[in-house]
């Protein structure tokens, strides 16, 4: 049985990827997952604003009081050199990880601005990276910002980077665009190499006993593929770029509904975070169990077959939920 | 050899050739040394490795008394070691002295002289300390500038090891330990040429070793220990001619050619000072334009001052020698003279007792002090001093510098005389501690100094608090080496970085005619004429400035710097000073940058670099117009109604005049008034706290946090409005205990806050239509400056409500009660000062306190206003510092006197009780005096005594009169940071917690030495990082609470107000009615953790929460009852430690540098707190009802 697939150009012996999450801070972790049979990981995300806030804290508290008072010149001493300032932890990793496993390692930049922290691409390319998921997330609150505006700074973003690298480039990014299969055209256009559906923001939740606003993030379930499952569906064959579903996948189930929607790879990281590194293993035992019992031969066979433009009934795709209550009572 | 050229400051001189140079280092931080050690242990943290190829070894001892313990300890095993340390510390070394001496060993001490406590205690300059051990047997020798000290460490390390004699290297506090210059740095290579290895090899062999095992130290008897101690004198009489000798040797090596006294001068000057120490340098300089102008003077600079070789001395002077002046740094009362006087006065009669003296006559001879305390030294004093030995009778035993109008000993001087120099840029910068002035100033001088051709010299004159501090640097820059080790007077370039300061202080009076003045205003450069003071104005006009405007503010916003406008100021400078030429200035400053912040991020050196380029374009000169516009007139620094003392003194010294000041003016024994910090309204917010009385439920917590005591709860008859100002706010007061009719307001003095916020964090409530609201909210100050001054003057004039009727067990309750402890220098949002503000409120009108020298000491003692205060009666805290390391044996002195002088007072009542009456006598002796009331009554009792001892005579009635105040019950406190109390101080506190005795010891734990600048302490936790502790402290704080309940009978707290203000009131109120020692340890947010405090409160309940902090309270009281004495008031770790660590600075810090041990001490401090819970909820479960205490 051929479990195997192309994603973003890199072979891959199987659709699972191990998805952005803090699992891929630990080196043995990641051994793990590629011991239990993940085909690639992406990293936890280099934040954008994370390296810009540590670096002023840094410099706003090493110099807070300082030169002020005659018997404290400075309250810290300061060394030399910091050694991860400006994510050079996260490119040690990187090289870290690509001396321990085999499998592709996916950095992750995750920002807003196509500023100067774009070069960190470059870098985390220089660092043995095999691809690069560009994690973009902007909440356009400004009223009089208009959707083109929006959609220019994305793909300006992706631009910027596909100038600095060589490395394959997917784009992890949110559905609210008014039109969002043209814009997964732009971006195709623009020369992303893949499209992975969707981040999850934090979303924001109100403590009713302090009065404050409290955002986080919970993890998905199962019912939440449904999202990506669709616009991977409606894309299948419209766009050259890879297509990678994420949140929602915890079982073979889903496995399989994805890329029979017509994804090239999934990526996994609730379940991770729930159950551990095992149940890449587990979900892999039950797809080939099930390809087995239905006499699937590969994923490469399966691979867009209930898509938009191969399913019976691709409106089904389309058609909103109220119109299936119609026709129900009829 | 071309050597390298460096920019440094006395300090890094002298350690930067003592860490290579020596193979141990032993130290305890002490002003103005510390950065000494400190420089030693970064340069070791570093991998910096002496001339013989190791890392010297660096340890942070628990005192200076353990340090030189320590070094006699690895000199008498062998290892070349050496300490750094001033002032008491020095002091606290002199028994070790004595011994290192005594047994011929070889070392040498570097210290930064400073003043010994006397009076006061001054962190500046003086050779109080360095001639407090002249008679220990070390050799002296002074460096005056800081390529001497470069020099003489090196010269001073060989002359020891060869003479045998253990020598202090000693240069000014403050004016050479923090004076920056341009000098020439050693190599490597000339200290390996310099320090002889046979030597080194010989001082190793002297060592004790069991392989051929000896003994040193034994007790002698009168038969023998005479002549042994004899037996040294020759190589005390050798000393002199060997360290000319290695002075000889190292002017071969570097060309520096310094002899033991060495001469300045007219070959045929008559008339001569002699001095040594940092004012030989404005003496030289004195001299040398004197006898340019025709005089015929000279200087004698002494260099080794012991062993003291009057040949040499003899051989240095001129034989036309007529007149000599010796000016000493130092005052020995009841002396005949000062040291160096009696010293070469001794010499001369020596010499002419022996016919040698090599004069035509015996010289007119007048001994002087000078400098105590670092004041000012310059030429204009140096002339007055030469003068004085023309007159005929010339006054001796003079001071100088000073106007000492009671005993009439100084002279005269002309403060307009002036010997500097045309070709020398001399620039004054007036900034907040805040802004980075002082930073980017000292990275001008490394430009200057280190880019060009130019010398360079900066100093640093730095204020008295640690909030809204202002600092002015000196900086000259010259083609010729600079002399000048005084502050410039006379000013080319003065920059002001605060537009306030001109209202406050006259900035330009130092300014030369057409010199350039350059103003940070926020105002548009339009407007900015008519915003200046009319002084100000005028000084322009008159002395032809050419004036220069940047709004720097909106630089540093538009630019994200925030509130930094370093970068911005400097470039200033460069722009328009004409130092450098301008692209070339910008280009350095870009790089310095670089170097600078280029480890900090990118995106730090790229803020920095638009900050420069943004500069230039809103850098503007101003046509200065013919007319003055303004109406605007300086300042009063006090209020009208401020007391005769404080119109008279202490507003000169606030307004930076008390140099001004004559003797006449100060009480003679260091006693000071109380309640003064109310005068010096400072205005250092911006933004201030704004009360909603109409969200407010009346909690008090806002008073309860805030560290400068600005915000006051007051519940008051609701008639008393009738003259309240039209903003005074009121409300209704809450609840059913208050009288009918009664109101509550909550007033901020917005001129003494400073904005730190801890207030609005705190407070519980929100505007339920806007939730970004809270019941207190910060806003701009000035617009409501002038309003709130009028609404506190009315708050204030509002009687406090009856001590004895408030419930104090609440916080709310507690915060009725006035603060005694009020508008102190500590920084904004300090940790430290709620909990003494508290105390005073609880006890403050029957208080004393010891505290020990630090942090509270400075803020609560240093001069010019004091923030312990007085309640509507006249009582109030009565506060006094001995040192830092004896203060719990102080407040046990205090104790030992009140028990005493009670018990007297006893005695004599009952002797006197049929003139007293029995009553009266009884309710005195046996009141309870518990709560407010029980002491409100027996106040009362002490008054109908005093009246009717009043109406008695005989010496009797006048005795007890004088003890009788001690029938009330005093409130003995102990105060002090961990440094003292788990170190240096800990022996003293044992023991005072030992002796049962009724003291309270609060302890201020920062975890970290705060007012010495963040060194470890023993209370710093693992994995904090510290001065001595570089990557992170590896090992675990102590546990001073576990040690102190060790005994039983001590009442021990452990508190944090942020996370239980409750269990922090009640911890305050027992140990103060606990009949014993108690000691309360309490968690005090510092900003040496490096956060912003405004977080203080949060950063305590995680504290708590992570079990880094568990609250408790051991009350030996219980015990008796059968009951379990130990009450934990937090439960077991609820969050992970990281999540309490990884907020501050100084435990992040360590990911940044060294990310696996980090993980290491993560690890380590779960572990640590999981134990420690484990411990207490233990000891908190024993069973005590069998009596099992």
């Amino acid at each position: 049985m051929d479990l195997t697939t192309k994603y973003l150009g890199l072979d891959l012996k199987n659709p699972i990827i191990a998805g952005a999450s803090p699992l891929s801070n630990n080196v043995d972790t990641v051994k793990l997952l590629e011991d239990k049979g993940a085909a690639a990981i992406v990293m936890y995300s280099l934040f954008e604003e994370q390296i810009n806030h540590e670096a002023r804290e840094l410099d706003t508290f090493l110099t807070q009081g300082t030169e002020s008072f005659a018997e404290a010149m400075s309250y810290f001493p300061e060394p030399d050199q910091f050694h991860s300032i400006g994510g050079e932890d996260y490119l040690n990793k990187i090289a870290a990880l690509k001396k321990t496993v085999d499998i592709p390692i996916i950095a992750s930049l995750n920002g807003v601005s196509a500023g100067g922290w774009m070069k960190y691409a470059k870098q985390m390319q220089e660092a043995g990276a095999d691809a690069l998921e560009l994690n973009i997330y902007y909440i356009p609150t400004d009223p009089f910002l208009t959707g083109v505006e929006v959609e220019k700074i994305y793909l300006d973003d992706l631009k910027t980077v596909r100038s600095h690298i060589d490395i394959p480039v997917a784009v992890k990014l949110n559905p609210y665009f008014s039109s969002f299969a043209n814009m997964a055209v732009k971006l195709d256009d623009a020369g992303a190499n893949g499209l992975v559906l969707f981040n999850r923001f934090y979303q924001p939740d109100i403590n009713l006993d302090a009065l404050e606003v409290t955002p986080d993030l919970q993890f998905s379930t199962s019912y939440e593929l449904r999202f990506p499952l669709r616009w991977i569906a409606i894309l299948h064959g419209k766009v050259k770029a890879s297509l990678a579903a994420t949140t929602g996948i915890h079982e073979a189930d889903d496995v399989l509904k994805a890329v029979m929607a017509g994804a090239d790879a999934v990526q996994l990281a609730s379940v991770l975070l729930k159950k551990g590194a095992k149940q890449v293993e587990v979900i892999l035992n039950d797809m080939k169990k099930w390809m087995q019992e239905k006499e699937y031969e590969s994923i490469e066979q399966m691979k867009g077959s209930m898509s938009y433009k191969s399913v019976a009934e691709p409106a089904a795709y389309t058609r909103a939920n109220y119109m299936k209550t119609l026709q129900s009572i009829k | 050899m071309q050597r390298k050229m460096v920019t440094i400051d006395g300090n890094e001189a002298a350690a930067y050739v003592a860490h290579k140079i020596n193979e141990v280092i032993a130290i305890y931080p002490i002003t103005p040394s510390s950065n000494m050690g400190e420089w030693a242990d970064e340069y070791s943290a570093k991998g910096q490795k002496n001339i013989w190829g190791t890392i010297p070894s660096v340890t942070e001892m628990q005192s200076e008394g353990g340090a030189s313990g320590a070094v006699h300890g690895a000199l008498q095993s062998g290892a070349l070691t050496t300490t750094f340390t001033a002032s008491q510390g020095l002091l606290l070394m002199i028994p070790n002295m004595y011994k290192i001496a005594g047994e011929l060993t070889s070392t040498v001490f570097h210290v930064s002289a400073r003043t010994v406590a006397t009076h006061a205690l001054s962190i500046f300059g003086d050779h109080s300390d360095v001639m407090a051990v002249r008679q220990t047997g070390f050799g002296l020798i002074a460096s005056n500038s800081i390529q001497e000290i470069m020099d003489f460490a090196l010269i001073t390390q060989n002359a020891s090891l060869e003479t045998r004699i253990p020598f202090v290297h000693f240069f000014d506090g403050f004016r050479s330990s923090h004076e920056v210059q341009k000098i020439e740095q050693l190599t490597m290579d000339d200290m390996r040429a310099m320090i002889d290895d046979d030597l080194v090899i010989a001082h190793r062999e002297r060592a004790m070793n069991p392989e051929k095992p000896v003994l040193r130290g034994t007790a002698q008897n009168p038969d023998v220990f005479f002549q042994a101690r004899e037996t040294v004198n020759p190589y005390y009489d050798k000393a002199a001619d060997i360290v000319q000798k290695n002075m000889d040797k190292f002017a071969k090596i570097a060309g520096r050619q310094y002899k033991l006294f060495d001469y300045f001068g007219d070959p045929n000057a008559e008339r001569i000072i002699v001095m040594m120490g940092s004012g030989a340098e404005t003496a030289e300089e004195a001299v040398e334009y004197l006898n340019a102008k025709g005089e015929k003077v000279g200087l004698i600079k002494v260099r080794l001052y012991r062993p003291f070789s009057i040949k040499h001395l003899m051989a240095a002077f001129p034989k036309s020698t007529k007149a000599v002046a010796v000016l000493d740094r130092t005052k020995e009362p009841g002396s005949m003279g000062e040291p160096l006087y009696l010293d070469v006065l001794s010499a001369f009669t020596e010499q002419m007792a022996e016919g040698k003296l090599p004069f035509a006559n015996f010289p007119k001879v007048i001994g002087g002090r000078y400098g105590l305390s670092s004041k000012e030294f310059t030429p204009a004093m140096v002339k007055a001093v030469l003068d004085e030995l023309i007159k005929d009778k010339s006054k001796n035993h003079f001071t100088v510098g000073i106007n000492e109008d009671v005993t009439k000993t100084s002279l005269d001087y002309d403060p307009n005389f002036s010997t500097e120099s045309d070709d020398v840029v001399r620039a004054m910068f007036f900034g907040l501690g805040a802004d980075g002035t002082v930073g980017a100033n000292k990275n001008s001088i490394k430009i200057i100094g280190e880019e060009t051709e130019n010398y360079a010299q900066g100093y640093f004159v730095y204020d008295s608090k640690k909030s809204g501090s202002m600092t002015i640097s000196h900086l000259r820059f010259g083609k010729q080496p600079i002399h000048s080790t005084y502050l410039i007077s006379k000013a080319n370039f003065i920059a002001c970085h605060q537009m306030v300061f001109l209202e406050k202080i006259d900035v330009l009076k130092n300014a030369q005619k057409g010199a350039t003045f350059l103003l940070n205003s926020p105002y548009p450069k339009e407007e900015t004429w008519n915003k200046l003071p009319k002084k100000v104005q005028q000084e322009i006009i008159d002395k032809k400035l050419k004036f220069y405007v940047i709004d720097a503010y909106h630089v540093a916003k538009e630019t994200g710097m925030g509130v930094r406008i370093n970068t911005i100021m400097q470039t200033c400078f460069f722009a328009i000073s004409g130092v450098l030429p301008r692209e070339e200035a910008i280009t350095k400053i870009k790089e310095t940058i670089k170097k600078t912040y280029g480890k900090k991020g990118e995106q730090i050196v790229q803020m920095n670099y638009n900050a420069v380029d943004q500069t230039l374009a809103n850098l503007h000169e101003l046509k200065v117009p013919e007319q003055i516009t303004s109406t605007i007139e300086m300042q009063p620094t006090v209020p009208v109604e401020a007391p005769d003392f404080v119109q008279e003194v202490t507003a000169m010294i606030i307004a930076g005049r008390g140099d001004e000041l004559p003797t006449s003016k100060f009480p003679i024994d260091g006693t000071f008034p109380t309640a003064t910090t109310q005068w010096e309204k400072r205005n250092v917010a911006l933004d201030v706290p704004v009360w909603d009385p109409d969200i407010c439920i009346q909690c008090n917590k806002c008073a309860n946090v805030c560290p400068h005591a600005c915000i006051r709860p007051k519940v008051y008859d609701g008639k008393l409005l009738d003259k309240a100002p039209a903003t005074f706010k009121s409300t209704p007061v809450r609840g059913k205990e208050w009288p009918e009719g009664f109101m509550y307001t909550l007033q901020v003095a917005v001129e003494d806050c400073t904005g730190c916020e801890l207030c609005v964090e705190v407070c519980p409530v929100k505007n339920k239509v806007d939730t970004s609201k809270k019941a207190i909210n910060m806003a701009e100050q000035i617009p409501i400056r002038e309003q709130e001054q009028e609404n506190w003057k009315f708050f204030l004039h509002l009687p406090d409500y009856d001590r004895s009727q408030l419930k104090i067990e609440t916080v709310k309750g507690a915060q009725f009660l006035r603060p005694l402890f009020e508008f102190s220098g500590a920084c904004a949002g300090c940790g430290e000062t709620p909990y003494v503000k508290l105390a005073s409120q609880l006890f403050g009108d029957r208080m004393i306190v010891a505290n020990a020298t630090g942090c509270s000491s400075i803020y609560g003692g240093n001069l010019p206003t004091t923030p312990w205060a007085q309640d509507e009666n006249g009582r109030g805290p009565a506060w006094s510092n001995s040192l830092f390391e004896d203060n719990a044996e102080f407040g046990m002195g205090f104790r030992l006197t009140i028990d005493k002088h009670n018990e007297q007072a006893k005695e004599m009542l009952r002797t006197m009780q049929n003139q007293i009456g029995q009553k009266l006598v009884d309710d005195l002796i046996n009141a309870k005096q518990v709560d407010e009331a029980d002491i409100a009554e027996q106040r009362e009792r002490v008054e109908q005594l005093k009246a009717k001892l009043k109406s008695m005579s005989g010496s009797e009635a006048r005795s007890l009169m004088s003890i009788a105040d001690y029938l009330v019950k005093k409130s003995v406190w102990i105060m002090g940071g961990d440094g003292w109390a788990y170190d240096i101080g800990y022996g003293g506190l044992d023991h005072v917690i030992a002796s049962g005795k009724n003291v309270n010891i609060l302890v201020l734990d920062t975890e970290v030495y705060s007012n010495t600048g963040g060194q470890m302490s023993k209370s710093t936790p693992t994995g904090a990082v510290a001065k001595f502790a570089a990557g992170g402290k590896p090992l675990p704080k102590k546990d001073l609470g576990l040690l102190a309940l060790s005994y039983g009978n001590v009442y021990v707290a452990r508190v944090a107000l942020g996370a239980s203000d409750t269990q922090t009131l009640k911890a305050f109120i027992e140990a103060e009615r606990y009949d014993g020692p108690s000691i309360i340890i309490a968690y005090s947010h510092c900003i040496a953790h490096g956060y912003n405090l405004k977080q203080g409160l949060q950063q305590q309940k995680l504290a708590v929460d992570s079990g880094h902090w568990p609250l408790f309270r051991y009350n030996p009281e219980v015990a008796a009852e059968g009951k379990n004495p130990l009450q934990l008031d937090s439960k077991a770790p609820s969050i992970p430690i990281q999540d309490y660590m990884y907020n501050e600075t100084r435990f992040k810090m360590v990911t940044k540098m060294n990310p696996d041990a980090a993980k290491e001490f993560l690890e380590r401090a779960q572990k640590q707190v999981s134990k420690n819970w484990k411990v207490y909820e233990n000891m908190a479960k024993m069973d005590y009802s069998n009596n099992n205490s």
